[in-house]
């Protein structure tokens, strides 16, 4: 299909406005209760963004990397600090700035992707979650010198206008992903995408057509830490109203890489799809709990089953759709635009044969 | 010939000189020299284990070999890497396919402009009018030669799915999209039938002949080398045994010897 618009077919431009419509004038008019936004569209866009910055750096550039919530962690704690230091900076351009601040961890705790691959990279990016939480665990004055250890967000302020209430917290979580997520997809489709796919794909082969290994997996990083690092500033901003380190512990690391595979490795929208799963499932399971057994099932046994259906979809996924649901997503269009069509034709046909 | 070539064949371009290598103990290369000329469509050829694909390796810049010296247009290359040759205009395939499995066909090829991009990645994002221009630049040119070799109609499949001949069709296109002037082809020809090597001779000598590319293949089929080729090296255990026309190397008695073997 030809593109019309930038990079975009004209069936890609009806999906965004299928999602900007969705995002913009249904859900809040349909949605009134708090608990939506500041439980679940919230994280929801947070953790979709984390996510993208993990597909970067995984699912585009191969790169097997471990230490998310370790860049979450450093964007949230950057913006706490700017915000609080350099209040002239404002709240977009400290999300901004705390992004920056994030990828150049992000440089630094790439470049042992230039030695070790596969699972030893992994450890070695464990590192930055490590390191990063330490950090400023040990040095009071990322907090502040604040004793009780967990300091309260500061108000969202843009252009003098207090944002405050869910749906406008949800209005700036959404404002920021719609841009990123596009920048990513430019990104993705262009010539940047296509040196980390062959990154990816074939490592001596990509430097043999002049792409430089050490520029293209330090950029795949330091983008990701840059999604990250917004990500992380959002989600302390928007949905935690509190900055403290254990919120950005391993376990939110490995439930970024869950979505980013669950979602399917390579694509953006699975991104989104992979955090509605991991987000929404617990809530799912939580509420047959309730609802079916009537509570006659324990809260800590729904959390354990939980994780026992994770890990198995986590096996079924990767030996029968490394590709994850966007794949499966994309299959299930294709299967019933297909049958759609050719029932069409069928109809067409034969109201034809009626008529002559 | 009894053709006029459009591109007379010229000075040395590439050169090689006393090339040793070993891996450990294993003597793979042995003081190897020889040359290719601008122009000329260059076979390398030898028994299997002959050190062929080692030497190209070492042209390339992926194995370091432990002495000798590559020297391209006259000026000897002090750290060779895969990535400094591909900028001094030096693009090659691979023996063992070396594509980007789950990329589309049009994808890998783009890949080959690589070093005709130059827009950063905070542009591509943001989609400047500098970008699409860029962009546009290099899908026609891309475009161009999926239709030269007559591969139109899987653009768009992911490699991987395809079968094994295409996919060596898609590696000399990637190898093409460089617009280098020197093209290195690993067992070009390899696993496929009479009719797609009819082609891909074809393929190479078109290449050589409209633009110019110097060529340098290592191929078994011997019909194939003696009929496209302008100059053949023979390399056995690690050292040349023969280099000339191939009317020259059909009559060398140590080249027939290594490959019909002597009786001691």
């Amino acid at each position: 299909m030809k593109p019309v618009f930038m990079t975009y077919t004209k069936k890609d431009l009806i999906n965004l406005a299928v999602c900007m419509v969705l995002s913009v004038l249904i859900i809040p008019t349909f949605i009134k209760t708090e608990y939506w936004y500041t439980s679940i569209l919230i994280p929801w866009l947070c953790l979709a963004l984390a996510t993208i910055g993990q597909q970067i750096v995984m699912g585009y550039t191969g790169q097997l990397a471990l230490g998310a919530a370790g860049f979450m962690a450093a964007g949230a704690f950057a913006m706490f600090n700017l915000i609080l230091r350099v209040p002239e900076l404002g709240f977009i351009g400290s999300l901004a700035v705390s992004g920056l601040i994030a990828a150049a961890f992000g440089i630094l705790f790439g470049l042992p992707s230039l030695k070790v691959r596969g699972i030893y990279l992994m450890v070695a990016t464990l590192a930055s979650q490590f390191f990063i939480i330490w950090m400023i665990d040990k040095f009071g004055w990322f907090k502040n010198y604040d004793s009780s250890g967990i300091i309260t967000a500061q108000d969202i302020v843009i252009l003098g206008k207090p944002f405050t209430t869910p749906l406008a917290m949800y209005f700036v979580c959404l404002a920021v992903t719609a841009v990123l997520t596009l920048l990513a997809m430019n990104m993705a489709r262009g010539s940047t995408g296509r040196n980390w796919m062959a990154v990816r794909d074939m490592d001596i082969a990509a430097e043999s057509m002049g792409v430089s290994l050490l520029k293209t997996k330090v950029q795949a990083f330091a983008i990701s830490a840059f999604y990250c690092g917004v990500a992380g500033a959002l989600f302390a901003f928007c949905y935690l109203k509190s900055l403290e380190p254990v919120a950005f512990d391993i376990k939110l690391s490995f439930k970024i890489l869950f979505m980013c595979i669950l979602g399917g490795l390579g694509t953006i929208n699975g991104a989104f799809i992979g955090a509605a799963f991991i987000l929404l499932f617990p809530v799912l399971l939580n509420s047959v709990g309730n609802n079916v057994f009537h509570g006659a099932i324990d809260a800590t046994i729904i959390s354990s089953i939980e994780q026992v259906i994770f890990g198995l979809l986590m096996i079924i996924f990767m030996i029968y759709e490394p590709l994850g649901m966007a794949k499966l997503w994309e299959n299930l269009k294709q299967k019933f635009g297909s049958k759609l069509t050719s029932s069409n034709i069928k109809n067409l046909k034969s109201s034809l044969s009626k008529k002559f | 010939m009894a053709y006029e070539r459009k591109f007379k064949i010229g000075e040395p371009i590439l050169e090689v000189n006393n090339i040793s290598l070993a891996f450990g103990g294993v003597k793979a290369i042995t003081d190897t020299s020889f040359n290719v000329l601008e122009h000329e469509v260059r076979a390398i050829i030898g028994p299997n284990g002959a050190g062929k694909s080692s030497m190209l390796n070492c042209i390339n810049g992926i194995y370091k070999p432990q002495q000798g010296t590559v020297s391209f247009r006259g000026k000897e290359i002090p750290n060779i890497t895969p990535n400094i040759m591909a900028q001094m205009g030096l693009s090659r395939t691979f023996q063992n396919l070396a594509l980007f499995k789950r990329m589309s066909v049009l994808d890998n090829i783009l890949v080959g402009r690589k070093l005709h991009t130059k827009t950063s990645f905070i542009e591509v994002a943001l989609q400047l009018p500098k970008v699409k221009k860029e962009e546009k630049v290099n899908r026609d040119r891309s475009e161009e030669i999926i239709s030269f070799l007559e591969i139109e109609d899987i653009k768009d499949t992911p490699v991987g799915k395809l079968p094994y001949g295409l996919q060596k069709k898609v590696e000399l296109g990637r190898a093409l999209a460089t617009d280098s002037s020197i093209i290195l082809l690993d067992e070009p020809m390899a696993g496929m039938n009479v009719e797609e090597k009819r082609d891909m001779c074809r393929f190479i000598l078109k290449v050589n002949d409209e633009l110019g590319t110097t060529m340098v293949l290592i191929e078994h089929d011997m019909g194939v080398v003696m009929d496209i080729s302008d100059r053949v090296v023979v390399l056995d255990y690690g050292k040349v045994i023969g280099d000339g026309t191939p009317d020259e190397i059909m009559a060398n008695q140590k080249v027939i010897d290594a490959y019909l073997g002597v009786e001691h």
